[in-house]
């Protein structure tokens, strides 16, 4: 059952991780590695921030 | 350290001019290391080796050789599977030797770009999925569709060949060589290696080829959706669910994507039973029932509107429903197939193999199946997608084989798997379907009798039939549904109700189908507006500089105007074609679509004869070449060919005679505005196939002559100007495939041992 739920758990990361959904977690990562003196910004700023990026940056996709 | 070969070649440092961190393990596995493992053929690997190609052999021997009534469509599973790992294994491996030869001693830009956001390390499996999303949407699904009215067996072959020697080249260089430069576009690639001229040629050549690109796609959807209620309302339904989900990410839970992904699908597939529901009622069947032409207008619309719209409102959500589906529905395809194993009555080599004059796609079948199927075989968009979001995201050098090569493989089996899908349908009905209304008059007695008529081996069928199939699926027709999505529809709802639901569950499987090829194609048909957008501004900022300023509204407004005008445009003549769109136009698509790869091929070829690589150039010179006769090829003969059906000019000519005549109907417009209107889209078609050709041979002579002078200087003892970014030493370790080799599991577990609080990001640069 364990094994289960920890292969459904690497299924879900997996996932996710193809949609985008770990952006976040993966931008903390960088702030906390790379040593900035200021704070991060908050799950809310990072997710605007990151829209408001693409509609400044537009990437195609493929037919 | 089984592996290690003898000791003084761990310790020699390859002379790359890398100076690697110290106090840190190796970053890359010693070449000699892989060098071994490579050639090292044990028993068990050759006997693995000798049962792929056997089973590779078999397959391809039933499916080419061996004439009975039917084939298994295993049997094209197969074919594909072996040989797409024979290629994986051998030829991307000669690429990788002696054309990429990358360096895992050198960082990423992921890695010396760090920022958390663009530019962010990625696991080279979940980069995969990431990457083979981005490829992938309606065009695998769509080009092999249309592709079959010539058997199955030429369009398997160019699926298969083509990908391992040229689909998954390109994708596979073009990453590399964007990822060496930073993760730099195409364009600006091509404005450094072929110069001036041949950089603009190439802009505008990518501008235009997208706005081919989009009308098409689109056109795909309006015939799909044309006619049929239950498309219309759950397609529909798919705005609102996307609007209700970017306010959900934006306001309600930001960041929580896998949750309203998982609540977005849901009211999705509640938006399709309900598409049932309403359209089978009178109020439903009455709103919902739109003709072509008003659904191309909505279309339009909707294209301008959603590209205005800030990104996080409609497309982001839009895209996570687009890939969460797209996963999804190609694993679900896969077992199908492989749970069902359809028999395949369609011949290898249909009548219309050797005409050219065949209802579905006009032509010939060199060089049309090899545009008409693009995405799949050889995709110049992809080369869009290499040099933008992916090579940001690239941990290691050497995982770009797997990524850009394998990505294009299995795009290809997708590809397959469609053709598979549409050829499991009785050929009666896939004719019916994918001919033009002019052709099958429309209802299911005149179109029984016109398909009976054509002598086709194996299709005899009443219009008892025609109108059952329409039926089991939800709609009131299915004569002249062309565009290849309607078609692989009644093939997956074919497929999928022997696997899950039978008959009844067939209008759902038929919409589901339906549902997410509308949803791949408004995904790109939003982004490519917004992509050619920008493009648009950046080029009339060269004269006009407050355009290039993309936050200036009005600039911004108007340039979207001017691309959703002329994809519109585009989109309109083919609704309005009496020829029946798709006919006429899907061919342009192709060549639209393998121009830019003739484009993307040249660029390489130019930097990888100033990389010196002249013995090996040929990887890139036989892909370039075939895409380049191909294309020129069936450009001129859509320019100059005195068919009517295949020649823009010809056809042209043709109704303008009529016109002049006084003749109030000819061929198959039946109206003197119809054939007005047959006149001017000819006219337009014509001088946008010969725009098209003319920039892309600029662009091939333009590489042809960076690669003579790369040649030159090479024989003269000059080093050739490489616009890479400078080499940095890189600070981590990740294995290079699927699953990591032995050397690279001992690697790991050295990186395993470092402190936690090691640090392996660059300091920050702000």
């Amino acid at each position: 059952m364990n094994a289960l739920l920890a292969g459904f758990r690497g299924f879900a990361e997996y996932f996710g991780g193809v949609l985008g959904a770990d952006a976040y977690k993966k931008y903390l990562e960088h702030h906390q590695a790379s040593g900035h003196d200021e704070p991060p910004m908050s799950e809310r700023d990072f997710w605007r921030d990151h829209t408001d990026r693409q509609d400044k940056n537009p990437q195609s996709r493929c037919c | 350290m089984g592996t290690t070969p003898a000791s003084g070649t761990k310790t020699a440092q390859p002379d790359d001019g890398i100076t690697p961190v110290p106090g840190l393990p190796a970053t890359a596995v010693d070449a000699a290391v892989i060098e071994e493992e490579d050639r090292k053929w044990t028993p068990a690997k050759i006997a693995l080796w000798v049962a792929i190609a056997l089973l590779g052999g078999v397959a391809w021997f039933m499916l080419a050789i061996v004439r009975g009534e039917t084939v298994n469509a295993i049997w094209f599973v197969f074919a594909a599977v072996c040989t797409y790992l024979i290629g994986y294994r051998f030829y991307s491996k000669v690429i990788e030797r002696y054309i990429t030869k990358p360096n895992d001693r050198r960082a990423t830009p992921a890695e010396y770009k760090a920022d958390g956001k663009d530019y962010v390390r990625t696991d080279r499996n979940v980069l995969f999925g990431h990457h083979f999303a981005a490829i992938a949407g309606a065009g695998p699904l769509v080009g092999p569709v249309i592709a079959a009215q010539m058997g199955y067996l030429p369009g398997t072959i160019w699926i298969i060949i083509g990908v391992v020697l040229a689909g998954a080249v390109q994708d596979y260089l073009v990453l590399f060589f964007s990822m060496r430069r930073g993760g730099r576009s195409l364009g600006q690639m091509a404005r450094e290696e072929l110069g001036v001229i041949g950089g603009t040629a190439a802009l505008i050549a990518t501008l235009l080829i997208m706005v081919i690109i989009v009308a098409i796609l689109a056109l795909v959807v309006v015939n799909a959706l044309g006619d049929s209620p239950w498309g219309v309302f759950s397609v529909g339904m798919t705005i609102p669910i996307a609007l209700f989900m970017g306010v959900y990410l934006r306001y309600l839970r930001p960041g929580k994507v896998m949750e309203v992904s998982i609540i977005g699908f849901v009211l999705l597939m509640a938006a399709i039973i309900g598409g049932g529901a309403v359209a089978s009622t009178d109020w439903g069947a009455a709103f919902f029932h739109l003709d072509k032409v008003t659904i191309a207008w909505g279309l339009i619309v909707y294209g301008f509107i959603a590209a205005i719209l800030p990104v996080w409102l409609l497309l982001a959500p839009r895209d996570y429903l687009s890939t969460f589906m797209k996963i999804g529905v190609i694993v679900m395809l896969a077992l199908a197939i492989i749970v069902v194993r359809p028999e395949i009555t369609v011949p290898a080599f249909s009548e219309f193999a050797s005409r050219d004059n065949g209802p579905v796609f006009s032509g010939a079948i060199f060089p049309f199946l090899f545009v008409t199927i693009a995405c799949g075989a050889l995709s110049g968009f992809h080369a869009l997608i290499s040099s933008g979001t992916t090579p940001k995201l690239i941990e290691k050098e050497r995982q770009v084989r797997f990524i850009g090569y394998g990505g294009m493989l299995m795009e290809s089996f997708v590809a397959i798997m469609a053709l598979v899908a549409a050829i499991s349908i009785d050929r009666g009905i896939y004719f019916v379907m994918n001919a033009p209304l002019a052709l099958t008059g429309g209802t299911v007695e005149s179109a029984a009798q016109w398909v009976n008529s054509l002598g086709l081996a194996g299709v005899n069928i009443t219009p008892g039939e025609l109108a059952q199939t329409a039926k089991d699926v939800g709609e009131t027709s299915i004569v002249s549904r062309s565009g290849g999505a309607p078609t692989l529809a009644v093939g997956l709802a074919h497929i999928m109700q022997q696997f899950i639901g039978g008959t009844a569950m067939m209008g759902f499987w038929y919409h589901f189908a339906i549902m997410f090829e509308a949803l791949f194609i408004l995904t790109a048909v939003d982004a490519g507006t917004r992509v050619a957008r920008f493009m648009l501004q950046d080029s009339i900022g060269n004269f006009i500089p407050k355009f290039k300023n993309h936050s200036w509204r009005p600039g911004a407004w108007l340039a979207t105007a001017v691309m959703v005008a002329a994809w519109g445009a585009v989109l309109l003549m083919g609704v309005t074609d009496p020829l029946g769109g798709i006919n006429t136009l899907f061919p342009l698509f192709g060549i639209a679509n393998q121009l830019l790869a003739a484009i993307a091929l040249s660029v390489v070829l130019a930097i990888v004869a100033k990389r010196g690589s002249f013995k090996y150039l040929w990887i890139v010179a036989l892909p370039l070449a075939f895409a380049a006769v191909v294309t020129i090829t069936a450009s001129f003969q859509k320019i100059f060919s005195p068919v009517p059906a295949v020649g823009y000019f010809a056809n042209n000519a043709a109704f303008a005679k009529a016109l002049a005549d006084g003749k109030t109907s000819f061929g198959t417009a039946k109206t003197q505005a119809a054939m007005e209107a047959v006149v001017r889209n000819t006219m337009i078609q014509g001088w946008l196939s010969v725009i098209f050709v003319v920039l892309s041979i600029i662009v091939i002579i333009a590489a042809l002559i960076a690669t003579a002078k790369a040649f030159r200087n090479a024989s003269a003892g000059i080093v050739n100007v490489e616009f890479e970014d400078p080499a940095q030493p890189s600070r981590i370790f990740a294995p290079a495939g699927l699953i990591p080799t032995a050397a690279e599991r001992e690697l790991g577990a050295e990186w395993k041992q470092l402190p936690a609080d090691q640090p392996l990001e660059h300091s920050a640069r702000h």
